[in-house]
């Protein structure tokens, strides 16, 4: 009715005209799928292939997820396989490393990485560890994930960045997903690999959308652990990064190239263990490097890629590698200051193009 | 004043766990521990009565223990194979054989023989660093803990872990856990895998006073009385967290009340069949309604570990009495004996066997090669995905 009234007979029935078009449409052109919707497609699929997996996590049943990851899967699997936790991490995060251990496929949501210091000690002590120190017999094919890094005016205890944290110790895999491909794929993959993966998203890319196909929509559509992926290829400067970094360096080098630069993005995917090859490359190709991250600059993960830089392809640089990294402070509040916090597509710029000498 | 009161509370108590109000020798504050119905001519089952378990939110089980020669010989035999392996580890780390952390476990013997009496291999275990007689418990040989303990190849980790690392995969042990008091949720997932299988399983979650005020004991329990998981939370009580006694550790040395909502009983841990009584209950009563808090009052006499005297914070005195009064061991030797079950040289018997077993076990543990080089890159992941890690310089990348 109000429809009508909004487009009168002639203007409704074009409407109707355009909607079925669009739906026709989308049978043919690419679906758009967003972050969110991504992860908990994944995270259904898998469920439904593998009776060992479940969920446990806070408010990841009855509230439909804190962020709304889990949505509708209480109500698909029931309270067997999708559990809501008390707030207690570090029993919740233990309770889940035993089951690991027994052969079930715990998936422990963690509303953010920073409540994951609270268990911290079972992730690196119990779930990374005990398949070295058994000598191979008791495995943990666990998955940790929830929103790493900075989201929106939530401040110093709840932004922190753990990829650094994670992605030193032999024995987890990390994974750190970009866009809505590699939520699908990497998590499915996370769940499906029998060591300890720590999966890390991001809050503020949960609503954005990206297109997917066919392919991508497959019930089996996994993507490799342990392969970088050129995002875009170039051939005057790397610009590596994960995450929602990926998206800045993406901008980066569409405005770079309205200035006659060719900038390769590289998605890092996996932080550990760590694509080196993928990365030196495409810096043997460029010559230049910038590494872009929202984490603190002292033993930062852009750190390694530096240190990856230098150690394998030194001889082909024609610069010194370059970082792009949160600035060296907690999280303040105010919105300036956080902007002021955290790279922007500008700096990117600024930085990549310091390091062609321009 | 009240910190001496509670320092005397326990020296009193040590020797007189549970009190003993049924006995009149108790009364008396003698030590006989049981009263045993002396055997008939060709019958060789004992009736033994055990001391009274303190209970709370739930019926005790009865204190009357029926066992037999059969049974007795057994545990006789496997108690004193823990007690001469950990007095063998304890000669070969002063002889340098084994290094970094040691913790022993004489003393406590008649718990994981009693537990094991209870269980099955399909029940689930995980414990502390003081598991090398857990190990034995689980089905494991001296071999392995002595070997594991010197780092060599036929060591229970393949000398990948260490005295406080032992697994047993196969018969569900799990280890052998540094962190204090780690284990305790990881130990009410393995409940948590027995329940979402519904094999009827429990799971044991074993750790000590000194662990018992940690944080995520509750959290676990919290979870493990929300969920009705199959988990057994067991006290090994035996007084001392390192050098800090129980009345200096915990405001409330009554652990297995401990729980609140999770009903609970203490135990005499220095006899076998007071905790075989008790485990049985306890794994019953968890398969049917959820976790159970089991205290089981024990004493330890090597010190927190071998670099530790065990002598600045408590008597030698007091060890001595206990020995003397308590033992495990020589609670069932004399069982045996008391009650004609068997002979002193019979026994004697027993105690050569064992004594020529354990020096054969660390014979061949000694004989055992130290790891391979390439053991350093083994298991990291069990999945490798044709990865390299990388090694002491920017020249040594591993293909795992």
């Amino acid at each position: 009715m109000q429809a009508l009234l909004q487009f009168g007979r002639n203007g409704l029935r074009q409407q109707a005209q355009s909607k079925y078009l669009s739906q026709a449409l989308r049978g043919y052109a690419s679906k758009e799928l967003t972050v969110r919707d991504a992860l908990n497609s994944a995270l259904d699929e898998e469920l439904a292939r593998d009776d060992r997996v479940f969920i446990m996590g806070e408010e990841v049943g009855e509230y439909q997820g804190a962020y709304k990851i889990t949505r509708g899967l209480l109500q698909k699997y029931g309270a067997k396989r999708v559990r809501d936790t008390p707030i207690t991490e570090a029993g919740f995060t233990g309770i889940g490393a035993g089951a690991a251990f027994a052969g079930l496929r715990p998936i422990v949501e963690f509303m953010t990485f920073n409540f994951a210091m609270q268990a911290i000690d079972q992730i690196i002590n119990s779930s990374a560890k005990t398949l070295y120190m058994s000598a191979g017999t008791i495995s943990s094919p666990i998955v940790f994930r929830g929103p790493n890094g900075a989201a929106a005016g939530v401040a110093a205890q709840h932004s922190q960045c753990y990829a650094a944290w994670y992605s030193h110790v032999p024995g987890l895999k990390v994974l750190a997903p970009y866009d809505a491909e590699d939520c699908r794929g990497l998590l499915k993959a996370a769940i499906r690999d029998p060591d300890p993966v720590v999966f890390l998203e991001n809050e503020i890319l949960y609503g954005s959308a990206f297109p997917v196909d066919d392919t991508i929509l497959g019930k089996d559509f996994t993507l490799p652990i342990g392969k970088a992926k050129v995002q875009r290829e170039g051939k005057d400067i790397t610009l590596v990064g994960f995450g929602k970094m990926v998206g800045y360096n993406l901008e980066a080098a569409k405005e770079l190239e309205k200035e006659g630069v060719s900038a390769e993005v590289i998605n890092v995917r996996t932080l550990k263990p760590l694509d080196r090859e993928t990365i030196v490359n495409s810096v043997r190709k460029t010559h230049r490097v910038v590494c872009v991250e929202e984490g603190w600059p002292q033993s930062g993960f852009t750190a390694e890629i530096v240190a990856t830089v230098n150690e394998e392809c030194f001889d082909d640089l024609d610069a010194p590698p370059e970082r792009v990294t949160g600035a060296e402070v907690p999280m303040p509040y105010a919105a300036n200051l956080e902007a002021a916090a955290l790279p922007q597509v500008k700096d990117v710029i600024r930085v990549a193009k310091r390091c062609l000498g321009r | 004043m009240a910190l001496a009161n509670a320092s005397r509370r326990l020296a009193q108590s040590l020797l007189r766990p549970l009190g003993s109000a049924q006995s009149p020798l108790g009364a008396l504050g003698l030590q006989q521990r049981g009263i045993a119905e002396p055997a008939a001519a060709e019958d060789t089952s004992l009736t033994v009565e055990v001391r009274p378990f303190s209970a709370h939110r739930i019926e005790p089980p009865s204190t009357t223990v029926t066992t037999d020669r059969a049974e007795l010989l057994k545990f006789f035999t496997s108690m004193y194979r823990m007690r001469r392996m950990e007095i063998a580890a304890d000669m070969l780390y002063k002889a340098k054989f084994i290094r970094g952390f040691c913790h022993l476990y004489d003393g406590q013997e008649a718990i994981l023989e009693g537990i094991e009496a209870a269980l099955e291999y399909t029940d689930s275990i995980i414990t502390s660093y003081r598991d090398h007689c857990t190990h034995l418990g689980r089905g494991g040989t001296v071999v392995e803990v002595m070997a594991e303990l010197m780092g060599r190849v036929d060591g229970a980790a393949k000398g990948m872990g260490g005295s406080m690392h032992m697994y047993k995969k196969e018969h569900n042990f799990y280890g052998g856990q540094g962190i204090v008091g780690a284990q305790i949720p990881v130990g009410a997932g393995l409940a948590f895998a027995h329940k979402y299988r519904e094999d009827g399983g429990v799971a044991l979650t074993m750790y000590g006073d000194g662990a018992a005020n940690q944080g995520q004991k509750y959290e676990a329990l919290n979870i493990a009385a929300l969920w009705d998981l199959p988990c057994i939370f067991i006290i090994e009580n035996n007084h001392y967290g390192m050098g800090t006694a129980e009345w200096r550790g915990s405001k409330s040395s009554s652990f297995y009340t401990r729980g609140d909502y999770t009903p609970g009983l203490k135990v005499d841990g220095m006899d076998v069949l007071a905790v075989k009584q008790a485990m049985t209950f306890a794994k019953q009563y968890a398969q049917k309604n959820g976790p159970i808090l089991m205290e089981m009052d024990t004493y330890r006499y090597h010190g927190h570990s071998m670099s530790d005297p065990g002598s600045t914070y408590r008597t030698r005195d007091e060890i001595s009495q206990i020995r003397q009064l308590r033992d495990p061991v020589e609670h069932v030797r004399k069982l045996l004996t008391d009650n004609n079950l068997a002979s002193t040289s019979e026994l004697k018997a027993i105690e050569k066997d064992v004594k020529k077993e354990i020096d054969a076990a660390v014979d061949k543990a000694k004989n055992s090669p130290i790891p391979p080089d390439e053991a350093l890159w083994k298991n990291i992941y069990k999945d490798t995905l044709g990865g390299k890690m990388k090694g002491l310089d920017s020249s040594v990348k591993i293909q795992l």
